[in-house]
């Protein structure tokens, strides 16, 4: 593996990683929430985030974090209060982070559209030592949120009302995981990009979602499916000079067609085990060339459509 | 109208003193008073728009309450904090939520009102299993929701509540779309809690098989409570036996006084 040997792959491999780890493990709670969207939106913020570091000269990284939590906070606000017309404003929040990126970066000395670019669409090759510290520290917030408090994000997202009587935090349990969406947002936003996020934190579930049953396994799963993504997309980057973040996406989106292809199958495999094992009837129907059984089970049945009428109403 | 069968009048676990309740500018309760005692079974009794779920969300303190006092177990409402001695059946049709989970995972859920910062220990997966075990779910445990029935899905939202073991169990419409075949196992269980003395309060539409566990029914129309008795009986095709709706409609003559748009 001569790319491990270039220090700018070595970061690029570890930050794909840790994107791989940390979109689907908040992504599950968003999609069980029914906000699949979520992270597309904070990716808008955090528009205004990369735009503003430019523009104060300091690491957009940062400040696309510090942005995009207040516009997860924001947006956990209006779920709240706002009700009615919920959806008009997160419109207004998304749209408004985007164009005040653009304008804050074009207002910035050193920037311009081509720099908003790389955190859009992703620029691995670029992640500087400082960015990886800052990713590190982020995606390790972001595995102990996500796996210290999997039993209380699940309750709350499961059912937030009975949450509530069980005692829960719940107004904190919800503002922490929109704050922890919004850091994964800006440790993906260098590997896969602002636009791009959202895929990484619920295609890798859903393709999970094809196999499993448990939320335990559709947890391992996604970030199974995302590590193999992220990785396998840089590395075919690498050797094919194409756009990670587009690649990695592509794959999700690949496995998910794959999971889905082989998902019927697997239903169906499961089913007739779950039938040999409890000892359940597999049908209705008596099979034809066994007339002795036939007749023990249904004596009024003439034949095997006779006999499945009989059992089945 | 306060003449309960019930022997000894204990300490009231829940308390409700002119409670007035609007959603938006609905005014949905309009000053009710419901007691309900250690031991007791009470079922809310009452046509769609009566306020019964309004009633209970409210005990919970789901529903601002405008005037009026709540107490739980003595601790007024706003204050109470001890959540795990309350298990509650919220009125949902589905168990499942946006990921697949199974039938452990989501009862699970019911027992972190007892388990310290979410870990479940030994005793805790113990009680879990002897809730599943309660409603005859044993061998689902490992099935995910989206492959119960209707009635499962019922017996799934029961045991959740169960698994914390709480001295008082708050129902919402427990049995609607629930199969006679479930109804049973539903009622069946109930007997078992009541047995070991828990305090149910419990939304119903009609009595149907747990009429025989029902020591008092609040009758709610329009707001305010109509009857606090002994459980109406039932009449005409009501009484029929097998007779099985669960779709909600209005009883004849029970039509609420519309004050507003229903929502």
């Amino acid at each position: 593996m001569d790319l491990l040997n270039y220090a700018f792959m070595q970061r690029a491999l570890l930050a794909a990683v840790l994107v791989g780890v940390t979109a689907p493990a908040i992504g599950i709670y968003l999609v069980q929430r029914r906000q699949a969207l979520m992270g597309d939106g904070i990716g808008h913020v955090a528009m205004t985030g990369v735009g503003l570091g430019f523009l104060l000269s300091w690491s957009p990284v940062w400040m696309a974090t510090l942005v995009s939590v207040v516009g997860s906070v924001l947006m956990e606000l209006i779920r709240w209060y706002g009700r009615t017309r919920g959806d008009i404003a997160l419109a207004m929040l998304f749209y408004g982070g985007m164009a005040g990126g653009v304008m804050f970066i074009n207002l910035a000395p050193t920037g311009s559209n081509a720099n908003l670019t790389s955190y859009l669409f992703g620029s691995l090759s670029t992640v500087s030592p400082s960015d990886v510290t800052a990713i590190c520290l982020l995606a390790a917030f972001v595995v102990l949120v996500t796996i210290g408090l999997r039993r209380q994000l699940f309750a709350v997202s499961q059912d937030e009302e009975f949450a509530r009587v069980t005692g829960l935090p719940v107004r904190a349990l919800n503002l922490l995981t929109a704050v922890t969406a919004a850091v994964t947002v800006t440790v993906a936003m260098r590997v896969v990009g602002l636009l791009l996020v959202s895929a990484l934190m619920v295609v890798p579930v859903a393709a999970a979602q094809q196999l499993s049953r448990s939320f335990a396994a559709t947890f391992a799963i996604a970030v199974a499916i995302g590590v193999t993504v992220t990785i396998s997309g840089t590395v075919t980057s690498y050797y094919q000079d194409v756009p990670p973040g587009a690649t990695i996406v592509l794959l999700t989106i690949a496995a998910f067609l794959l999971l889905t292809a082989l998902a019927a199958p697997l239903a169906r495999r499961r089913a007739r085990v779950r039938e040999h094992a409890g000892g359940d009837p597999a049908e209705c129907v008596i099979p034809a060339a066994d007339e002795e059984l036939g007749r023990a089970t249904v004596p009024a049945g003439r034949g095997s459509t006779g006999g499945a009428e009989g059992v089945g109403t | 109208m306060s003449d309960a069968p019930v022997t000894e009048p204990a300490e009231p676990v829940i308390s409700l003193r002119g409670v007035r309740a609007e959603l938006g500018s609905r005014t949905v309760l309009r000053g009710i008073d419901l007691t309900v005692h250690r031991g007791e079974v009470v079922a809310l009794l009452g046509a769609n728009g009566s306020g019964k779920s309004t009633a209970v969300r409210s005990v919970i303190g789901q529903v601002p309450v405008s005037k009026g006092t709540i107490e739980l177990f003595g601790t007024p409402g706003a204050r109470f904090s001890d959540w795990k001695r309350v298990g509650y059946v919220p009125q949902r049709t589905t168990a499942a939520g946006g990921v697949p989970a199974t039938v452990t995972e989501v009862v699970a859920s019911g027992r972190l009102s007892r388990a310290r910062f979410g870990i479940l220990r030994k005793a805790d997966h113990e009680a879990v299993h002897r809730a599943l075990a309660l409603v005859g779910l044993t061998d689902r445990a490992k099935d995910s929701v989206n492959a119960l029935s209707g009635g499962q899905h019922q017996r799934v939202l029961i045991a959740r509540a169960l698994a914390g073991e709480p001295e008082l169990l708050i129902m919402d419409e427990p049995m609607a779309g629930v199969d006679l075949a479930s109804q049973e196992v539903l009622a069946d269980t109930l007997r078992k809690q009541v047995g070991e003395g828990t305090t149910v309060l419990l939304v119903l539409h009609e009595l149907g098989p747990l009429e025989p566990l029902i020591d008092r029914a609040v009758v709610l129309r329009d707001g305010c409570v109509l009857h606090d008795g002994p459980p109406p009986k039932a009449v005409g095709q009501h009484a029929l036996p097998g007779h099985d709706h669960v779709h909600p409609h209005a009883a004849p003559g029970a039509e609420p006084v519309r004050t507003g748009l229903l929502s």
